[in-house]
């Protein structure tokens, strides 16, 4: 099962570039920034994309009452991703190493690849909760309090994929560069799985 | 028969149609003749050139777009500036300083930016001014005035200079003065009065100026100087009039000399003789205002004492080139070969060559001396004579494929001329009475010969009447093509006295978006809220205070008492582009504060009534600006009132 272990190898491997790159961007473009104003979301905290963004988004949304941008301190994520993928890239390597010397069965592969998505699926879920609250828990003294048509707060919430109109802000919603590194290293660990049940029949015969 | 008609209109038709394409496709020529297309930056597009424009007697530089003719921004340089708050804010207020104490109003000349190798480098623009005799150096990456330096001993500054490798600034003495000066009759001028020629050594890392000598000339008028280039590296060429000495109706007493002179210094050599302790001190007393980009905080510093130089004591180092009736513009070619020299009142225009004035200065050739100073032979150093050019000739630029461009004040146009061949090759009308020419880079080794403006004294009906004043009008003319192209009309700031163009490329990423708040150097500036206060010291109380979006901090102040000078400290919090914020005060005998992101400006005020006062945000920051407001109680003197401050009760 060599091909199938390098596979699942390089496959989580790749969640490391987590601890480089960020998982996901959000960029709040209007007519008064041109050059849209972004933050880049870290398994380990929020950036700016540029140096001083955070402080002017969060100079923005005290018109509409938003809390501040947290920081890595404030969020207990931010201890808890970090670990969680290293230990899953850990794990994922430990398996691809045991998988090239055949050691264990290629169900582990998959096994690696459900759990991992499940963990996605919790924290994407968690980080929409996060969203939600954000752009709905508002300070009530706000500057500009807006309801929609049927007289409920509108919501400032930033889409958890895609692009939404908010005000006067267009709101982008995708993964980084970190995101896709871990996009691209799942899918080669289920490739491991398919490839390794192959390798694994023609050693069985 | 009718469905042959059919057909053979049809097939006509076609044919048209065919033709018409084929035309449309040839006319992309006639397309591309279409001047307005040419001029038109599209909205949000940028310019391809940055236009520095002398301001004049406005004092200040202008910042145009070219080849659109769209005014950027104005600098404040030698003049007050209310809009900015220049020169009326306590951090500006040094840069106008002199030993006369402060000057509201100065007269901008030329403008030059700083070389590298004789090719522009964006890292500075230079400028003079002609009243007081100042220079001043703007930094590119804030747009502002760095740095102010006064010429002593000097009158008139006007001949101005940057050498190819921005070493030094060159200024010159236009009005011919008793130096240093004296109480002595007016009518023994001649002999008596000198003409300074001083040298402004440049920092290499920072800009910075400092006097390095003074070479001091007779009395007779500098007018225009370049700097020798490539070839001519190391010398410098500057026009005299007056070489008469007159001292009162000069129109005609200036204008009696079949000939004046050129100068032609090396300056290379009078370094040298200064290196090696040659020169005299002699008494001077001039200011050197120096502003902090980060504390927003000019300091300004008299300096005594001034290095001197009597060319007569550097055999070799300073001549005088003969040049017909009263010349102005001296331009020195990309090569550094040719030296044209304008007559104003001469029917024709003379090329001076850098190679037989050498040779010439080599074989001692000199017809007689002006004061101990060799003057050499007209015909020996001559390159070149264009004819019959037009009347009145001031200035020449250069395209860098071997053409001069030269203005003509009296004939009112702009003459393309061959410099291989003095022939005419074009000349197109100016409106009217055109000075100064600019091509980018024209005054350089490279020039970006694409563009040419015409910076005119006279405007007359080129634009809506606005009464008895009208501001100065520019042209720019297309010249990538044999004949030049009037493409454009637009007015300008003042009285533009030349202009220096550059590729934008070359200095708009070098733009700074905001001052960094963590850089903040100021004396009184508060980096948060929290450390916002108010403090009495004597009579003086001073208020740190910050802006953000839309609101002071603090916005209600008590304790201040009639007869206090009051200071407002104002820092501007924001780290956001575009976001100034601005400041004023009812009753302040002074400007508004106009404060950039991150920066720091301090403006006096001193209450005079008792009465509770409001202040606002000046520049319209946010949907709340209107908001962005606050009070000041102002209580009877000797009230002794405790100080209080507050923001939203806190």
């Amino acid at each position: 099962m060599k091909k199938s272990g390098l596979l699942m190898i390089l496959g989580s491997a790749l969640l490391l570039g987590l601890f480089y790159y960020p998982l996901w961007n959000i960029q709040l473009g209007a007519p008064q920034y041109p050059e849209p104003l972004g933050m880049d979301i870290y398994i380990s905290g929020i950036e700016g994309e540029e140096e001083f963004d955070i402080q002017n988004i969060d100079g923005v949304n005290h018109y509409i009452g938003m809390k501040k941008i947290p920081k890595a301190e404030e969020m207990w994520e931010f201890n808890i991703f970090p670990m969680v993928i290293g230990g899953m890239a850990g794990l994922g390597i430990l398996l691809g190493a045991l998988g090239f010397f055949s050691k264990i069965n290629p169900n582990w592969f998959l096994g690696w690849f459900l759990l991992m998505s499940v963990l996605g699926i919790l924290g994407m879920y968690d980080f929409n909760v996060w969203l939600l609250d954000y752009g709905t828990d508002l300070d009530p003294n706000a500057i500009l309090k807006l309801t929609d048509k049927e007289g409920n707060p509108l919501s400032y919430k930033p889409p958890l994929f895609g692009t939404d109109k908010i005000l006067n802000f267009t709101a982008s919603s995708y993964p980084g560069m970190g995101g896709y590194m871990m996009f691209a290293g799942m899918t080669l660990t289920l490739l491991a799985f398919f490839v390794g049940r192959k390798e694994y029949k023609k050693i069985k015969i | 028969m009718k469905k042959i008609n059919l057909i053979l209109s049809s097939l006509i038709l076609a044919g048209l149609f065919i033709s018409c394409g084929g035309d449309s496709g040839e006319k992309s020529g006639a397309f591309s003749d279409n001047v307005a297309e040419r001029v038109y930056v599209a909205p949000g597009e940028h310019d391809e050139f940055y236009g520095f424009f002398s301001g004049g007697f406005s004092g200040q530089m202008s910042v145009y777009g070219l080849p659109s003719g769209r005014l950027l921004k104005v600098i404040p340089v030698f003049s007050q500036d209310a809009e900015k708050g220049y020169g009326y804010n306590e951090g500006t207020k040094p840069m106008l300083n002199t030993s006369y104490g402060f000057i509201p109003w100065g007269d901008l000349h030329h403008v030059d930016i700083s070389q590298t190798n004789g090719e522009l480098d964006g890292r500075w623009v230079f400028t003079h001014e002609n009243n007081t005799p100042r220079v001043a150096r703007i930094d590119l990456d804030t747009f502002e005035t760095g740095e102010i330096l006064e010429i002593p001993n000097s009158a008139g500054n006007h001949s101005f200079a940057i050498t190819e490798n921005t070493e030094y600034l060159i200024a010159g003495t236009r009005f011919a003065i008793p130096s240093p000066q004296r109480d002595m009759s007016i009518d023994e001028m001649k002999g008596n009065f000198k003409g300074p020629l001083t040298f402004v050594k440049i920092d290499q890392e920072t800009g910075g100026m400092e006097l390095a000598f003074q070479v001091v000339m007779p009395g007779f008028n500098f007018d225009l100087a370049h700097p020798g280039r490539n070839a001519s590296h190391g010398w410098m060429f500057a026009t005299t009039y007056n070489s008469e000495e007159a001292n009162t109706l000069l129109e005609v007493n200036a204008s009696q000399n079949d000939k004046d002179f050129i100068v032609a210094l090396n300056w290379k050599k009078i370094e040298e003789y200064i290196n090696n302790g040659g020169g005299t001190m002699m008494d001077a007393e001039y200011a050197h205002n120096v502003y902090n980009h980060h504390s927003s905080t000019a300091t300004s510093t008299m300096k005594k004492g001034v290095k001197t130089v009597d060319p007569k004591d550097i055999p070799g180092a300073v001549f005088f080139m003969p040049i017909p009736k009263s010349p102005h513009g001296c331009d020195v070619d990309p090569t550094g070969e040719y030296i044209v020299g304008s007559g104003k009142l001469a029917a024709e225009l003379t090329v001076f060559s850098y190679s037989k004035m050498i040779k010439a200065i080599e074989d001692k050739n000199y017809d007689g001396d002006a004061y101990g100073i060799p003057i050499l032979n007209y015909e020996d150093i001559l390159g070149g004579i264009v004819e019959q050019p037009g009347l009145g000739p001031l200035h020449t630029e250069f395209d860098g494929k071997g053409n001069a461009y030269t203005t003509f004040f009296i004939s009112s146009e702009v003459v393309k001329w061959s410099l291989d061949d003095y022939q005419v090759i074009d000349r197109k009308p100016t409106y009217y009475s055109v000075g100064h020419l600019m091509i980018p880079g024209g005054n350089s080794r490279k020039p970006f010969g694409k563009y040419l403006v015409a910076m005119n004294k006279i405007t007359k009906d080129r634009y809506l009447p606005t009464g008895p004043e009208m501001n100065h009008s520019a042209q720019l003319y297309d010249i990538t093509g044999d004949k030049m192209e009037l493409l454009l009309d637009f007015p300008t700031i003042g009285e533009p006295h030349y202009a220096a163009g550059i590729p934008a490329d070359l200095i708009k990423e070098n733009s700074k978006k905001i001052y960094r708040l963590d850089e903040n150097e100021h004396e009184h500036a508060v980096r948060n809220e929290s450390d916002t206060r108010v403090e009495r010291k004597g009579n003086e109380v001073h208020v740190y205070m910050t802006m953000i979006r839309s609101h002071f901090a603090p916005d209600n102040i008590e304790g201040i008492q009639v007869g206090d000078k009051v200071y407002f400290h104002v820092t501007n919090l924001e780290q956001d582009f575009d976001v100034p914020h601005g400041f004023a005060m009812i009753g302040a005998n002074t400007a508004e504060l106009l404060v950039m992101p991150g920066a720091t400006k301090t403006m006096l005020w001193e209450p005079k009534r008792v009465g509770v006062y409001p202040l606002y945000c000046t520049d319209f920051c946010s949907a709340l600006h209107q908001e962005m407001q606050g009070y000041v109680r102002v209580s009877p003197a000797g009230s002794n009132p405790e100080i209080k401050w507050s923001l939203d009760g806190d």
